[in-house]
């Protein structure tokens, strides 16, 4: 590399470095608040402020005892100062009307802020096809479409008002699928969970528009607790769409969600996520963590995919699973994760095999920067019982300048002969020859590393929904803008 | 159009190019010929602009720019395009897709507002109908799992779709079957016009029946030892470089 070469390269990396987060803004509007802390008192007010019946108050105080016991996990690749659970604010709803009846009465200072974060709601409503229910830090604000959903049968509420609406449903698959005692954080978030959404679907019925919600962290100090519930009835079929983004903040801001899928018998879901939390600045310092629990259960022959493209936030733990128990069951996971500066992931799957001529499939691809840390964690276990089944399993990472790291960390274990497992891993660079070319053809280093990403992303981006794969493309550009191979 | 003076370049310590002249006129042809190794391909990269390559003399003029101050991209605005010897995979992009965005940046480069889809496929079909491609390769992956030959071809092709003012063509002969040498060449002679130029670097005398040259060069050893019209490729042909080679050292 000549010295003029290795020059520019350091400008760009400097650049990178210096790009600021384009969604760091906070929106003045008023808050109800609890004090900080975590206490059996706390997780009592959350209750109460949400009017919950006496066995949600149960299931919230079992999972807090829980949690007292249990130890923060360290074994993923990631660094971090572990959150001073007793200085997060475990309550933080808009003082205003939690739910609208339709978007147009939303206060304007939050329109304005959807408007910033690009997903205007004007053009949502337009789409005619996404119905969006947004949660704000912990509550929810705006649901749509609600009626021409309802008159499927498909209930798509906030999971609040499910558990006021349909506390048979919630009640009989809450935790069947993450149990409270799973892990630390899912603990954590049983017991305190604000918000989050509750989807339904009644056999046979294919929803007919993409399912969206946007979470956003807002209030400064607050952690977000999300719950979602998703159930798929027999037959059904449903596609979901979630993205986040964060305000720019100083001190690390606590994020961790459970989400549960349920797939029926034949049922199908789509999950899509596309995650660009505020990844902390060039220093490193502030940064969302992201410790999230994901999993799905799948009966016979049903099929849940999960697709993500992660961009953001200073750590991330994640690990979006399938238990296929059903025979003939599909599950599927493609995702981007990309890390700079001084992020860090350790993101994967778990494919649990368990009925007979169950299928999974794997396509992670990691793209690490500036002097951040990318890992893919992947278990697939195929259970004795769940002969014939397959597995496939390809993991790539692109590394971008010489300060990055990417680690794979793959396990597998099969309990029988007749299954198939593949796996491909590959490491590579963008190479100088690539950029060269695209030089050649009077695209500039930027675009051609962004267009070059996107190449090495298509399987994965593919797999979104069109309008989400535009804002998914604009998202990793935005994330490596300036950085070089 | 192109004046090249005194040019040398090499990478590190190792001098490839050794006081490189040569003058490109619009309207000409130019064919440069050599032995492996001469500096050919080096040659073209240095006027593309690839950086690996240090210029540690002389100087490179087009249409009245200094062209060594400029990035590779910014000489692509300006019209200059090289056919590579070795065509790059870029994976996951299609053709289509990184034609558009090359067609783009060089309208945007230039003021130009992007051109309609809808043309600009139309303008992909008539070229593809230029170069005997066959449908379903727009969609393909730029360069990933193309033979040798199409590779070549889609290099003529992004020729085709960019016009530009200078066309370095770095043995994109080579490869290519029979009739599809016949079919690139009278591809790159429609595209000749009295305001382009076109540099054919190649081994072969073959080509030259094709595509015409107004000046045949010889690079040895990163000199330009000989200069002449047609004729001299046939006489490479029969008698091979020793003899010119011979001439040149005893000067
Ligand atoms: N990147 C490089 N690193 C080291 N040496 C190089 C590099 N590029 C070119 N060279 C050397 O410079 C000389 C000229 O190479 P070049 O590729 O220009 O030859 P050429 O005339 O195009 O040959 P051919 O007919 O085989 O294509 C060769 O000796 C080659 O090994
Ligand atoms: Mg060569």
């Amino acid at each position: 590399m000549s010295e003029k070469k290795r020059q520019t390269e350091e400008e760009l990396l400097e650049k990178v470095t210096s790009a600021e987060y384009k969604y760091g803004f906070t929106t003045d509007i008023e808050s109800d608040t609890i004090p900080k802390g975590l206490s059996e008192d706390v997780v009592r007010i959350i209750s109460a402020k949400k009017n919950e019946p006496e066995w949600m108050l149960e299931y919230r105080l079992t999972a807090y005892k829980a949690w007292l016991e249990m130890k923060e996990p360290e074994w993923a690749n990631v660094t971090y100062d572990k959150p001073n659970y007793q200085d997060v604010i475990y309550y933080s709803a808009p003082k205003q009307k939690p739910v609208l009846d339709s978007l147009d009465d939303l206060d304007p200072e939050m329109k304005k802020m959807f408007d910033k974060l690009g997903i205007s709601i004007d053009e949502q409503n337009k789409l005619a096809n996404v119905a969006v229910d947004i949660v704000m830090d912990s509550v929810s604000v705006a649901t749509s479409f609600k009626e021409k959903l309802g008159d499927l049968g498909i209930i798509f509420c906030s999971i609040s008002d499910a558990i006021q609406e349909h506390p048979e449903l919630v009640k009989k698959y809450l935790g069947t699928v993450v149990p409270h005692r799973d892990n630390f954080f899912s603990a954590l978030n049983s017991a305190v969970f604000s918000d989050g959404s509750f989807c339904y679907i009644p056999k046979g019925v294919k929803c007919p528009m993409e399912l969206s919600t946007y979470f956003r962290i807002n209030e400064a100090g607050t952690g977000q607790f999300e719950r979602t519930l998703l159930i798929a009835e027999e037959g059904s079929q449903v596609s979901y769409l979630e993205g986040c983004t964060a305000p720019m903040r100083d001190e690390n801001q606590l994020h961790a969600a459970v989400v549960e899928l349920i797939a029926l018998d034949n049922a199908d879901i789509k999950y899509s996520t596309v995650q660009n939390w505020y990844p902390g600045n060039a220093e490193g310092v502030g940064g969302v963590f992201n410790f999230v629990t994901k999993r799905g259960i799948c009966y016979k022959n049903a099929k849940i995919s999960w697709t993500q493209v992660e961009t953001g936030s200073a750590v991330t733990w994640k690990y979006p699973s399938c238990i296929l128990k059903g025979d003939n069951s599909i599950g599927e996971f493609f995702s981007v994760a990309v890390t700079n500066n001084f992020q860090q992931a350790d993101t994967g799957t778990k494919m649990i095999h368990l009925g007979k001529n169950t299928k999974s499939t794997i396509i992670a691809k990691g793209i690490s920067a500036g002097e951040s840390n990318g890992n893919y964690r992947g278990l697939v276990r195929i259970a004795k019982g769940a002969t014939n089944s397959r597995n496939f399993s390809q993991c790539d990472s692109l590394l971008m300048g010489d300060k990055c790291g990417s680690h794979t960390f793959p396990y597998i274990e099969v309990k029988n002969n007749s299954s198939k497992i593949e796996h491909e891993a590959t490491t590579s660079k963008i190479g100088e020859d690539q950029l060269f070319y695209c030089n050649q053809r009077g695209i500039g280093t930027e675009e051609a590393i962004a267009l070059i990403v996107n190449g090495y992303c298509k399987d994965v981006l593919n797999q979104l929904p069109m309008e989400f794969a535009v804002e998914a493309q604009k998202l990793l550009e935005i994330s490596l803008e300036g950085s070089v191979g | 159009m192109l004046k090249i003076k005194d040019l040398k370049a090499g990478i590190e310590d190792n001098q490839i190019l050794n006081e490189i002249n040569l003058e490109v006129n619009a309207g000409e042809v130019h064919a440069i010929m050599g032995p492996n190794g001469s500096g050919k391909s080096t040659l073209a990269a240095v006027i593309a602009g690839k950086d690996e390559y240090e210029v540690v003399g002389g100087s490179i003029d087009f249409e009245g720019e200094d062209l060594l101050e400029l990035s590779p991209e910014e000489r692509a605005h300006k019209g200059v395009f090289l056919s590579f010897q070795y065509p790059v995979e870029i994976p996951g992009i299609s053709v289509s897709n990184f034609i558009k965005t090359s067609i783009t940046e060089l309208r945007k480069a230039t003021g130009m507002k992007p051109i309609p889809t809808k043309d600009l496929l139309k303008m992909m079909r008539d070229k593809m109908k230029l170069l005997n491609i066959k449908n379903g390769y727009l969609s393909r992956n730029m360069n990933e799992g193309f033979s040798g030959g199409e590779k070549k071809r889609n290099e003529i092709f992004q020729m085709a779709m960019l016009d530009p003012k200078l066309s370095i063509l770095d043995e994109t002969d080579s490869g290519l079957d029979i009739d599809a040498l016949r079919i690139v060449a009278n591809g790159v002679n429609k595209l000749k016009s009295k305001n382009n130029a076109t540099i054919v670097i190649t081994h072969y005398q073959r080509l030259l029946d094709y595509i015409i040259p107004d000046f045949v060069h010889v690079l040895y050893d990163g000199k330009i030892i000989k200069s002449g019209g047609k004729e001299l490729a046939h006489e490479l042909d029969e008698r091979g470089y020793d003899w010119i080679t011979k001439e040149a050292n005893k000067k």
